[in-house]
């Protein structure tokens, strides 16, 4: 029973034990390491948070000073023979340590927005994710059939890809000024952003999918008496719906990373709103509480819809199963 | 094969003569003149086909055979109507064919059932092309499902079948939509020995029960003899007709007959056809000794 085996062996499964405990360390990692950072000082620490203020005049409670400067000035003081100023090392104001952060988590949400025409966080993260999904449906609406279109005849994929493989290489953020010119300054430039940074992959992705769809599938429709719209309605689309679904998730994650430019033009809002606003204010507590929290709330959108997924296609799930 | 004194693979019993002379008066289903295939490469032209010409009579068994390269697969791909002839036709009842149709049905060496779709789903997706209502090809194809003996399994997905299960259902699937002839590319070729003999006799057993005609591709030439009326014997580069043999074992053919006298005799003829002596690029291993003297295995 108790068989070792070891934990590199190629293309081999892990145990389920060693497969979840490593997942949890995956994210323990990085926070060993910020909490070693935060919490042991000798390790990086390069400022001083000044506890008494002593002979030096500028020095004042609670100012950060880079540690050479008060040492120079500790010095200064010795030589004077005036008293010593008294400080603690720290980080800079903007490695806030792992707890402040867990308690931001909670009090980010709690604080009430300055001004009122200003949004509470969670209303800034639910206009986020209203913009993404807007920017993702309208891709996908055209995207997805054109894309099946292009994996499916060749015609449609010589007058449309060529020209969407030069098109994807624009960086989306740059057609930001146009877009505000064009659709003013509230979502309509955040979406066409999102829109534009998804629709190109997603031609080119879906039409790829298509494509690997097994030609025996088709010719075996074709020897059953399907027709042209036949084979497309109702061998191409069930043929890759689980594959495009994949692809899909995919794709919404990409959406994501251009949620932050998006939302910087025209008028800031949602979440980068947030962020800007609390580095402005230097709560970076709160920066790193918004941060993490894109984060989470794109790995739990992915997670529902790979749960999701193992459900709607039962011939798929049950194979992965093995 | 040697010792043994074999009887001609020509001659056949009167029983068997008597149902030769019957099939051949039945009309033609399917007819090949005069078919070439010519595949363009940067390398030159390779002709995969060369002058086909040969005809199945209705309710006949016919099996495709040659070595591998001799345009077996492209021959029944332009049957099915999936490729077309560089030169030449294939008439379906007389009537010239080029593009793939339900009258044509076709068993592929591949598993090609639907992954999406049910057993019973799957034999009825022709049904519905036909544009049959759902009621009806429901329990049209439960009876085809029943006929290949998989009723227990209508409700399950191609992935929880075994190969020969599913090659079981495509049989099924081709045959819901009643074609004039069954194409099959070497449709066990797959399969394990025991289940393959067991996937053969089933196949006779249906051809038997139902009016349909079989052009059966293999390179199995116990599978050809087992099966067919007539074996079509190709050659390879270029593919052409070497021979057209009809086979002289009676029927109804049992896996006892794989030994019988007739049987052999055909195989005998197939392999003089298909390994012939003195084969181009056939000149043995040289091989060096590297065991111990003393340690012979004979």
């Amino acid at each position: 029973m108790k068989e070792k085996t070891p934990w590199f062996t190629v293309r081999k499964a892990l145990s389920p034990i060693r497969a979840h405990s490593l997942t949890v360390l995956s994210f323990l990692l990085p926070l060993f390491i910020w909490s070693v950072v935060s919490y042991v000082p000798f390790i990086w620490h390069p400022k001083v948070e000044v506890v008494e203020q002593g002979g030096v005049e500028w020095f004042q409670k609670g100012m950060l000073i880079d540690r050479e400067i008060f040492l120079t000035e500790v010095e200064k003081t010795v030589a004077t023979n005036t008293e010593a100023p008294i400080g603690n090392r720290v980080n800079p104001v903007y490695l806030p340590a792992p707890h402040e952060v867990a308690t931001a988590f909670y009090t980010a949400f709690t604080t009430e927005p300055k001004r009122r025409s200003e949004q509470w966080l969670h209303e800034s993260l639910l206009h986020s994710m209203s913009v993404i999904f807007w920017g993702f449906l309208l891709s996908s609406i055209i995207g997805v059939p054109l894309g099946i279109l292009c994996g499916t005849f060749a015609a449609v994929s010589k007058l449309q890809e060529p020209f969407i493989e030069f098109f994807r290489y624009l960086p989306a953020p740059a057609f930001g000024a146009l877009a505000v010119a064009i659709l003013g300054i509230h979502d309509g430039p955040k979406i066409a952003i999102i829109f534009i940074g998804t629709f190109f992959q997603q031609v080119l992705i879906v039409a790829n999918t298509t494509r690997k769809l097994d030609v025996s599938l088709l010719e075996a429709g074709l020897t059953l008496g399907a027709s042209k719209a036949k084979l497309l309605l109702r061998i191409v689309i069930p043929g890759i719906i689980p594959d495009l679904y994949r692809d899909l998730r995919i794709l919404l994650g990409w959406a994501w990373t251009y949620l932050i430019v998006a939302e910087l033009i025209g008028t800031s809002s949602g979440i980068t709103w947030f962020i800007t606003q609390q580095a402005r204010y230097k709560n970076f507590d709160n920066v790193f509480a918004a941060i993490i929290m894109i984060g989470i709330i794109g790995m739990m959108i992915d997670l529902i819809l790979a749960k999701i997924g193992q459900h709607i296609f039962p011939w798929e799930s049950s194979k992965n199963k093995g | 094969m040697n010792s043994l004194t074999l009887p001609s693979y020509l001659q056949q019993s009167e029983h068997v003569a008597a149902r030769f002379k019957k099939l051949k008066e039945r009309e033609a289903i399917l007819e090949v003149q005069g078919l070439y295939k010519i595949f363009e490469s940067s390398q030159g032209d390779i002709t995969a086909l060369k002058d086909i010409n040969f005809k199945t009579h209705r309710r006949e068994f016919v099996c495709v055979i040659g070595p591998s390269g001799c345009g077996k697969s492209t021959l029944i791909r332009i049957l099915a109507g999936l490729e077309s002839p560089t030169q030449g036709q294939v008439l379906l009842d007389g009537k010239p064919k080029s593009e793939p149709g339900p009258d044509r049905g076709m068993v592929f060496q591949g598993y090609t059932l639907f992954p999406w779709l049910t057993i019973k789903k799957n034999v009825m997706f022709g049904l519905q092309m036909k544009g049959m209502a759902n009621v009806d090809a429901e329990s049209e194809a439960m009876q085809w499902v029943d006929l290949v003996g998989l009723s227990k399994f209508a409700e399950s997905y191609p992935h929880q079948l075994s190969g020969g299960m599913k090659q079981r259902v495509a049989i099924a699937r081709a045959l819901a939509n009643q074609p004039r002839i069954l194409l099959m590319d070497e449709p066990f070729g797959a399969l394990d020995p025991q289940t393959r003999l067991k996937m053969q006799t089933n196949l006779l057993e249906i051809w038997r029960n139902i009016d349909i005609t079989v052009l059966f591709i293999t390179h199995d030439l116990d599978e050809a003899i087992f099966l067919a009326d007539r074996i079509l014997v190709l050659k390879a580069n270029p593919g052409e007709v070497e021979e057209l043999i009809e086979v002289s074992v009676p029927r109804p053919r049992s896996p006892e007959q794989l030994l019988s006298p007739e049987f052999l005799a055909t195989k005998k003829r197939l392999e003089e056809l298909i390994h012939p002596e003195g084969e181009e690029g056939d000149e043995g291993f040289q091989l060096i000794r590297m065991t111990n003297i003393g340690d012979d295995v004979e």
